[in-house]
């Protein structure tokens, strides 16, 4: 049982999972986002229309990190969800809501303006949700053997809401990239003129939670600033991507504005790991002090090393099959 | 006022799983009579098979939509309000529902998009196959989570070290006492629901005159399947209760409403349990009958509640009267099946008004089965969580306060009320809209899409916004491809 590090393993499992689902979920929630400023309705059809058919494959990454983390790290689950209890129930609450806009909108005709609504503020709450407890994950909890103690709102202060209006931007520049390669004419050229904007709020909030982090706790400030490391590659890849972005728009590129945008996540996702690992539960419990039992983390890794690729090769599939662009006026779904 | 987080989080519990539980019961059934369906196609070539396949899968599409949606709030549920109950069983409750979630994905990765939306994309037997595997699947994620709920109530194949539950032996942890009664009865109540509500459907169609082919084979298919399977239930049912006899006396002799253990025991048909007096207030039974169904035995020794102190007995009154309740589904719904029988001996069936009335009315009873079965089953084992071994009390979530479960309690009940009054508004549209109207949809657009949407019927009546050309008020959304 030595030979293999099972922990190891499922960490590198529910890292993936995790950062599928925040690349793929969050372009759909960025639309979300920019739902309410879509210069009309035809646009809005599109903005919809390009995402309908996969979305909720990207949501299912989630239900499988939350179910993996009970099985796999239960202190991160138990951990985790007792302490930001008002913010998970926010996030399933705005989940639920564009959800079912997602299906009735395009089914609608008199109440449609009620769907637009619910998807718009639903994508905007799950994805300030989500922000938070990125921040929450910075600032560590209070715990004591293993056992959540803090208060009900510890989650809710001025750098978690930072956070969370951080990753809203996030998503909504993921969002427009996306809708770049997905849309043509004018909805495109909106798209465009606002990426920029989005890139320099990302940028902004990026270089405060950058400069406030060392400040939140002392091992990340160690990690970063006792000597000149190799961790500062990810901020350094995660910058010139940035670039890439602002270049590309410039140049009005379909694809890259998208695919720097991917690469802007991974790296500042790279870089957040990196400054907190080995600890999954900041500050007390690493990895391996959250794991389950071996043979429990045995168990299932059987069925999901059979299941993930065949989910992986579905999921491209379903990407190859709505390539292209997403035309005005056809097929409102 | 104290606001108590125990008693909050269960009543929180028992709504988020009660609303999730009536979704799944009904696509389990109706996922093997669309199988059915489809194979009886298959066989026939009867087009009167595809139609009723075709309808059954928009209804299945939306039920199916709002399992996922409601079962996503289920799986944060442990972590949140039983993170104690989390912490300590997570090395076998972990896996399952782990496995359940995974058994999910697959199957909504690969066959149900075939079968939503592949009926004239792939073979007919390719389609086939997708419709068995997905029943198959419904199958496989009722197996995990039932697994997970029978060993709370049996639990066997751990133990508890330091705090913690360790797997000693999987089988033995998952083919637990009460998990074959367990799986049988619910297996069976999913067919019983599929069987009711399909023939309430197809009764109402036959009283509105509609589709008279497709809906008289549907609702024949269907009465036979009661006729069988409702006295099978109460058999399965019985089992269980001598199961559960064995194993959570305590748990039986709140259903019995029996306090002291004696012989000869009353079946008590109404009652007034009482937990201050440790009595009941008033009683009408039927002598010695509780002994005979439970021992075997007429002068038979049951075990009473006062076995175990007031404490560690459940709320009495929830148990006893939600046990009649489902009792007396059951019966009705045997009686239902008898009575189609004769109807059908004398050349009736389809003529007689007022028994397919009834049978509009029975399609609820499938679901009042369920939910009181389940209350009778989780009440009943109060006040421990894992029967014999983690209480409540010590299973909630030690920072959660009162005020926060209240608050998460409030919400969610806003936004299912929000959320499943759309969502049923629009299933009784697409029954509405019945088996005629089927339209050639443009499956390359679709393919792979969410559930719900292999429904093409509109939300409402009336224009789209902003189309002045678009005048289909016609039923089917034609605007929509
Ligand atoms: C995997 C486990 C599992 C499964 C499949 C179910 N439950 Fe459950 N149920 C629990 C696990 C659980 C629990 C976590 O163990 C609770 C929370 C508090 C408690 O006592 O048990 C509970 C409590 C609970 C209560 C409150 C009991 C009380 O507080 O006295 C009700 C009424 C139900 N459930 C109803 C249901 C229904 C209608 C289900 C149908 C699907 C169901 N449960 C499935
Ligand atoms: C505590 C109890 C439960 C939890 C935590 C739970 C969890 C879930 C989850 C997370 C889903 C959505 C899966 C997806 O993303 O597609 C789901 C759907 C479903 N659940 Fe439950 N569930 C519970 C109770 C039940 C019960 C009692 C049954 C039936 C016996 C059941 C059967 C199903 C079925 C058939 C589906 C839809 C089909 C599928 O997605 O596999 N669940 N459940
Ligand atoms: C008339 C005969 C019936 C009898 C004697 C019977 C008996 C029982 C018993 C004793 C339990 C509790 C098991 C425990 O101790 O945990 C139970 C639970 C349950 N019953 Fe029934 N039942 C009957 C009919 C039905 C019907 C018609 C349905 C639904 C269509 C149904 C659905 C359920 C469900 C969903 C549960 C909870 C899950 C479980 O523990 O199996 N029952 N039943």
């Amino acid at each position: 049982m030595q030979l293999i590090d099972l922990p190891l393993i499922w960490a590198v499992i529910i890292g993936f999972g995790v950062i599928m689902y925040v690349l793929m979920d969050g372009f759909d929630l960025g639309l979300g986002i920019l739902f309410p400023f879509a210069p009309d309705e035809q646009a809005r059809d599109v903005m919809m229309n390009s995402v309908a058919p996969i979305w909720d494959g990207n949501e299912t990454w989630l239900v499988l990190g939350g179910a993996g983390l009970l099985a796999a790290f239960p202190l991160v689950y138990s951990i985790f969800l007792p302490a930001l209890y008002i913010g998970v129930f926010l996030l399933l609450a705005g989940l639920i809501f564009r959800g079912v806009a997602f299906e009735f909108r395009f089914k609608a005709r008199t109440s449609r303006y009620l769907w637009n609504w619910a998807f718009a503020v639903g994508s905007m709450i799950a994805s300030f949700a989500q922000g938070c407890v990125v921040g929450a994950y910075i600032q560590g909890f209070e715990t004591q053997n293993g056992v959540y103690v803090g208060g009900a709102l510890d989650w809710l202060t001025p750098f978690t809401v930072l956070t969370g209006l951080g990753l809203m931007a996030g998503y909504a520049l993921l969002g427009s990239t996306w809708l770049i390669l997905k849309s043509e004419g004018y909805i495109q050229e909106w798209a465009y003129k606002i990426t920029r904007p989005l890139l320099i709020a990302v940028l902004v909030v990026f270089a405060i939670v950058s400069a406030w982090t060392p400040f939140v706790d002392e091992l990340v400030r160690q990690r970063w600033f006792s000597a000149i490391e190799v961790i500062w590659i990810f901020p350094v890849l995660a910058l010139f991507c940035a670039y890439q972005i602002f270049r590309h728009v410039g140049k009005r590129n379909e694809g890259m504005p998208f695919v720097s945008t991917m690469g802007l996540f991974i790296f500042s996702y790279l870089g957040l790991i990196a400054s907190r690992w080995p600890y999954v539960v900041p500050p007390d419990y690493t990895l391996w002090d959250a794991a389950s039992a071996p043979e429990s983390q045995l168990f299932l890794l059987l069925g999901v090393l059979f299941v993930i690729p065949i989910v992986l090769v579905y999921t491209a599939w379903s990407y190859w099959v709505f390539r292209g662009k997403v035309k005005a006026g056809v097929g409102y779904h | 006022m104290d606001l108590d987080p125990i008693l909050l989080s269960r009543i929180q519990f028992a709504f988020v799983v009660s609303f999730h539980a009536i979704f799944p019961v009904f696509t389990i059934g109706l996922a093997s009579y669309i199988a059915v369906l489809e194979g009886l196609f298959f066989r026939t070539q009867n087009p009167a098979w595809e139609k009723l396949s075709a309808f059954w899968t928009k209804v299945f599409a939306v039920v199916f939509g709002m399992g996922v949606v409601s079962g996503i709030v289920m799986s944060f549920q442990f972590g949140t309000n039983w993170s104690n109950f989390a912490q300590a069983s997570s090395n076998f409750i972990g896996p399952l529902l782990s496995y359940e979630v995974v058994t999910a994905f697959f199957l909504e990765a690969g066959f149900l998009g075939v079968l939503l939306f592949g009926r004239h994309k792939v073979p007919a037997g390719v389609h086939l196959f997708a419709a068995l595997m997905v029943a198959l699947g419904t199958f496989i994620s009722a197996f995990w989570i039932l697994v997970a709920n029978s060993w709370m109530q049996t639990p066997a194949g751990t133990e508890m070290r330091d705090g913690v539950i360790h797997v000693l032996s999987w089988s033995e942890a998952i083919f637990n006492p009460s998990f074959p009664f367990r799986f049988l009865h619910m297996v069976m109540a999913s067919f019983l629901t599929g069987s009711f509500v399909v023939a309430g459907v197809s009764a109402w169609y036959l009283l509105l005159g509609r589709e008279k082919e497709a809906n008289r084979k549907a609702l024949s298919m269907c009465l036979w399947l009661i006729l069988f399977l409702a006295p099978a239930q109460a058999f399965i049912g019985d089992e269980h209760g001598l199961n559960s006899l064995e194993h959570q006396p305590t748990k039986v002799a709140a259903m019995e409403g029996n306090w002291e253990t004696q012989s000869g025991v009353p079946l008590l048909l109404f009652a007034w349990p009482d937990q201050e007096t440790q009595s009941n207030l008033m009683e009408i039974g039927i002598p010695h009958m509780a002994s005979l169904i439970l021992t075997h035995d007429w002068n038979g020794v049951v075990p009473g509640l006062k076995e175990v102190s007031p404490d560690e007995q459940p709320p009495v009154s929830i148990v006893f009267w939600s046990f009649r309740i489902m009792v007396a589904m059951g019966l009705l719904m045997i009686l239902a099946g008898v009575i189609g029988v004769i109807l059908r001996a004398t050349g009736k069936l389809y003529s007689t008004v007022w028994y397919l009335q009834s049978l509009r009315l029975m399609s609820i009873a499938p679901f009042l089965a369920v939910l009181s079965g389940w209350f009778v089953t989780e009440v009943g084992r109060a006040p421990w969580l894992i029967y014999g071994i983690m209480t409540q009390a010590e299973a909630v979530t030690p920072s959660l306060t009162g005020g926060m479960a209240l608050f998460t309690l409030i919400g969610y009940i806003v936004v299912y009320a929000m959320v499943f009054t759309a969502g049923v508004y629009y299933l009784f549209r697409v029954l509405q809209m019945g088996v005629e109207d089927e339209e050639p949809v443009d499956e390359e657009h679709d393919r792979a899409m969410r559930p719900l949407s292999a429904a093409h019927v509109t939300f409402e009546a009336g224009p789209y916004p902003g189309r002045d050309h678009d005048t289909h008020a016609a039923p089917l959304n034609k605007g929509g491809h």
